[in-house]
């Protein structure tokens, strides 16, 4: 017979352990920025409150401001004419307008400027006619421009989501009661929409915010830009500390009004219990300018950076193309990715577990930190571990160790959100029946757990496996001299204009994940 | 004596909302079905949880089968207390097959053979390759219930198992449950918030409130004599008459009523009186007058406003009817004696 006295499983003693380590990791950085950021006593008040500290904080919550509204003015119409109209091809939209979410944001930076820029395309086109000059695109229109187009597909997300989930029998009550299509669409349907438009306008809010390649394209200064042309420059370690503590505020800002949001939205979503279909609202001669605003997004947002991005490699390919070096960018990418994300797994899997199968104040905290990390810039992360290497950590500087390191700080909280949402699909007595069946923790988990919810964890790691290929500030400033990925092939020709040899990286790194990550989310968002 | 499976004492579980138990001791002996029957949040699931082993009592001892599972000193995981568990919503493992969940608590050469012994038990013999989605509600059911049994535990905890079936299915499934248990000779601990669930189960009935256990007994017992003023609510449709108790028997404004319970001559009382033991008839002269008529197909119940201005209730054959606002007579005809509470107003 075999008692165990209580608090005894090693289990448990484990899984608590991995999980205060993981904690600690995601809270390495800003401790680290908070430990600098003290070493300037008293100056930190007057770099805090300096002009020039005013004025990045004015310009990125300006950008941050006018792309949210700009992309609500773009999802809202679309959204609403793929849910509720008779628009043709309404499925073949829905799809076309989610695309855009995928492309990084430098790549579209770059395709845009090499059009629109000084001695673009489109210049050298309109030259002939005597066009000397074309509208300035560097600072905020470009930034505007490209940020908008890329992440409007947030907010179109979370409307469609909104107007498929709503009650149709709210509108048909207004309209028996005597209002009309319009007045119903202003007096009932948008302000349930409210929840959801502002959940995705948050998620548009903290791209921005977050940002650092088309910013950085577009010379356009916010927090990330100023705090990477400051590490490059001056190295000024203070200053940037006290910069990166002020981004970090802003983002954690925007996150908590987020989280309070999407709590709301699901609220206003949970009592539906939707009955019938909803009524279809017949375009007529609105037709054609809806159909003309839907194909007008998607050629500024796909047709037209695809259009471009073909012209330049035909041209490339005419001239030289380094292929050995295109070979090695990519299997460093595919290598670094793969890496990190088994670390990020492994990782992820004792915090997604504890905050979902325990209660207290300590599987609390650790959610909380891991979602929290969620608001981390990635220019940020790095920052803080150049410094941290430098300091502390020589051995693995410069080395494939810490860039690894900076992605798990970087992209546990998406892991941590994946596994815990297929956790959460798994009843607790189902593994409670295991454990009455024999079975002790570590096989429930094996032959009960993993099984299970596998599908939702191979989903989640491979959306963090590709969005790790596409990241830029962290491998760039983190990854070791030489070591050139997909994503730095594209940041190293833009930044010296040449624009022809950015077209194979770009390209490739397309192909290898904003082409699988698309299949990914609009399988998981169309069923 | 009779073997006792479980033997539960002082368990003291609190917490901050409803479920907490309050030195709740409870024995149930081996080979019975004991039909434990509370309103929801009295503690019934969380007294599961503690003989299944996934929640720990602040205070109190649990033994199954003989051995120490719970006590101050000793903390036994459910992997090793022998005791089964049928879920609410079954539990069933998703991504494994009828067979397989049935095989997942077996061991041994012969888990083939177990396996298709348990199928052929609750009746799923060309089941095995199923899988979960694909069988009816009670065919779920009778799995999970198979899957518990398979490994022979000491005792089978069933948690409130027939709520998720529809009403048809109800009486059917619950008929073929009780003679699964019976045939198989188990222990069983069953819960229910159902009184003619838990009547049709149980060999004995526990009747649970805030905590602690009212009463337990035969299901007669506990019907025909509650314990307590709440048994007497909860187990049937109750009205409470005061009255004072004279040598005689217990005088109330129906006239002198007979009861059971130990009370002295002098003590005011609330007699419990059932709607199935009051008659009423028409009579000009009464002070007594029907309120309403519910009419529940089979039989007809009867609100009836009393002089005092109190109300009772009486159950009618359908055939019996009698339009709102008649004066009618009270009159008791029990044939049993009463169960009564002293009067704490």
């Amino acid at each position: 017979m075999i008692f165990f006295f209580r608090n005894t499983s090693p289990v448990k003693v484990v899984l608590w352990f991995t999980g205060a380590l993981v904690a600690s990791l995601l809270l390495l950085p800003i401790g680290y920025l908070l430990l600098r950021a003290s070493e300037a006593g008293d100056s930190i008040w007057s770099i805090l409150f300096s002009y020039r500290t005013a004025r990045i904080l004015l310009k990125t919550v300006y950008l941050a401001v006018a792309v949210t509204l700009g992309s609500a003015l773009v999802a809202v119409p679309i959204a609403w004419l793929t849910v509720r109209t008779d628009l043709p091809m309404r499925r073949l939209w829905a799809i076309l307008t989610t695309l855009p979410l995928v492309v990084p944001s430098y790549v579209g930076a770059y395709l845009f400027i090499s059009v629109l820029g000084p001695r673009g395309i489109l210049q050298q086109w309109l030259e002939p006619l005597g066009v000397k000059e074309l509208p300035k695109l560097y600072g905020f229109p470009g930034a505007f421009l490209v940020l908008t187009l890329l992440s409007y597909p947030y907010i179109l997300t979370t409307t469609r989501a909104a107007l498929m989930r709503m009650n149709p029998v709210l509108e048909e009550a207004s309209r028996n009661l005597g209002d009309g299509p319009w007045g119903t669409f202003w007096r009932i349907t948008l302000p349930q929409l409210r929840p959801g438009l502002a959940a995705g306008g948050l998620l548009v809010a903290l791209y921005v915010l977050r940002d650092f390649g088309a910013v950085s394209f577009m010379r356009y200064s916010t927090f990330t830009r100023v705090l990477y042309i400051q590490y490059q420059s001056s190295f000024d370690r203070t200053g940037a500390a006290v910069l990166a503590l002020v981004l970090i505020l802003l983002t954690l800002l925007v996150l908590f009004i987020e989280i309070r949001t999407r709590g709301r939205a699901n609220y206003y979503g949970g009592h539906v219990g939707a009955v019938g279909n909803p009524i279809q609202i017949k375009l007529g001669h609105w037709r054609w300018p809806s159909l003309f605003f839907c194909a007008g997004i998607v050629v500024l947002s796909l047709v037209l950076p695809a259009s471009i991005l073909a012209y330049w490699l035909f041209r490339e390919i005419n001239i030289t193309m380094s292929y050995s070096s295109l070979w090695m960018s990519a299997w460093n990418s595919l290598f670094a990715s793969g890496l990190a994300s088994g670390l990020v797994l492994l990782a992820s899997i004792p915090v997604a577990w504890l905050s979902v199968r325990k209660k207290g104040r300590f599987a609390i905290l650790l959610e909380r930190i891991s979602y929290s990390a969620f608001a981390l810039p990635g220019i940020v992360v790095a920052l803080a571990l150049v410094f941290f290497g430098a300091n502390y950590a020589n051995p693995i500087y410069q080395t494939v160790y810490l860039l690894l390191f900076g992605y798990l700080i970087m992209f546990l909280p998406q892991a941590v959100g994946a596994l815990r949402t297929s956790f959460l699909q798994i009843s607790p007595s189902i593994e409670q029946a295991a454990r009455t069946l024999g079975k002790n923790p570590l096989m429930v988990f094996r032959t009960i757990t993993v099984p299970v919810s596998w599908s939702g964890i191979a989903a989640g790691i491979g959306l963090v496996f590709l969005t790790v290929m596409k990241e830029l500030p962290i491998t760039l400033i983190l990854g070791p001299l030489g070591f050139s990925t997909l994503a730095t092939s594209v940041w190293s020709a833009v930044e010296e204009a040449m624009f022809g040899a950015a077209a194979a990286p770009a390209l490739l790194l397309i192909l290898l994940s904003s082409v699988p990550m698309a299949s990914i989310i609009l399988r998981e968002s169309l069923n | 004596m009779s073997e006792i499976a479980v033997r539960c004492e002082g368990l003291v579980k609190t917490f901050s909302d409803t479920g907490a138990l309050n030195g709740l001791s409870l024995d149930v002996v081996k080979g019975e079905i004991l039909a434990l029957i509370g309103p929801s949040g009295c503690g019934k699931t969380t007294l599961l949880r503690l003989i299944t082993g996934v929640a720990k009592p602040d205070a109190g001892s649990i033994e199954v089968g003989g051995r120490v599972m719970v006590s101050p000193e000793r903390f036994v995981p459910p992997e090793f207390r022998r005791v089964g568990m049928v879920f609410q919503n079954y539990a069933l493992f998703p991504h494994l097959s009828v067979a397989a969940n049935i095989a997942y608590g077996l061991h041994g050469a012969d888990k083939d053979d177990q396996v298709a012994a348990m199928l052929q038990l609750v009746g799923l013999s060309g089941y095995a390759d199923r899988m979960p989605n694909e069988l009816s509600g009670g065919e779920q059911q009778r799995v999970a219930l198979a899957r518990a049994m398979g490994p022979r535990p000491d005792v089978l905890l069933l948690d409130e198992p027939f709520s998720n079936l529809d009403s048809g299915q109800r009486v059917h499934v619950r008929n073929e449950v009780r003679a699964i248990l019976r045939m198989s000779g188990a222990t069983a601990i069953f819960v229910t918030h159902h009184q003619e669930e838990a009547l049709f189960m149980g060999d004995r009935i526990a009747v649970q409130h805030q905590g602690s256990i009212q009463q337990v007994g035969n299901p007669g017992d506990v019907f025909g004599n509650p314990a307590t003023r709440f048994v007497a609510t909860f187990m049937g449709e109750t009205d409470f008459l005061p009255g004072e108790v004279t040598a005689e028997g217990v005088q109330t404004e129906i006239g002198l009523l007979q009861s059971t319970h130990p009370v002295n001559v002098g003590d005011q009382v609330e007699v419990a009186v059932r709607a199935d033991d009051v008659r009423i008839a028409p009579d000009p002269t009464s002070g007594a007058i029907v309120l309403t008529r519910e009419y529940r197909g089979m039989v007809n119940v009867y609100r009836v406003r009393l002089p005092s201005g109190r109300f009772i209730h009486s159950l009618q054959r359908h055939t019996v009817r009698i339009a709102p606002a008649t004066p009618v007579r009270v009159l008791m005809d029990p044939g049993h004696e009463l169960a009564c509470f002293i009067n704490s107003n």
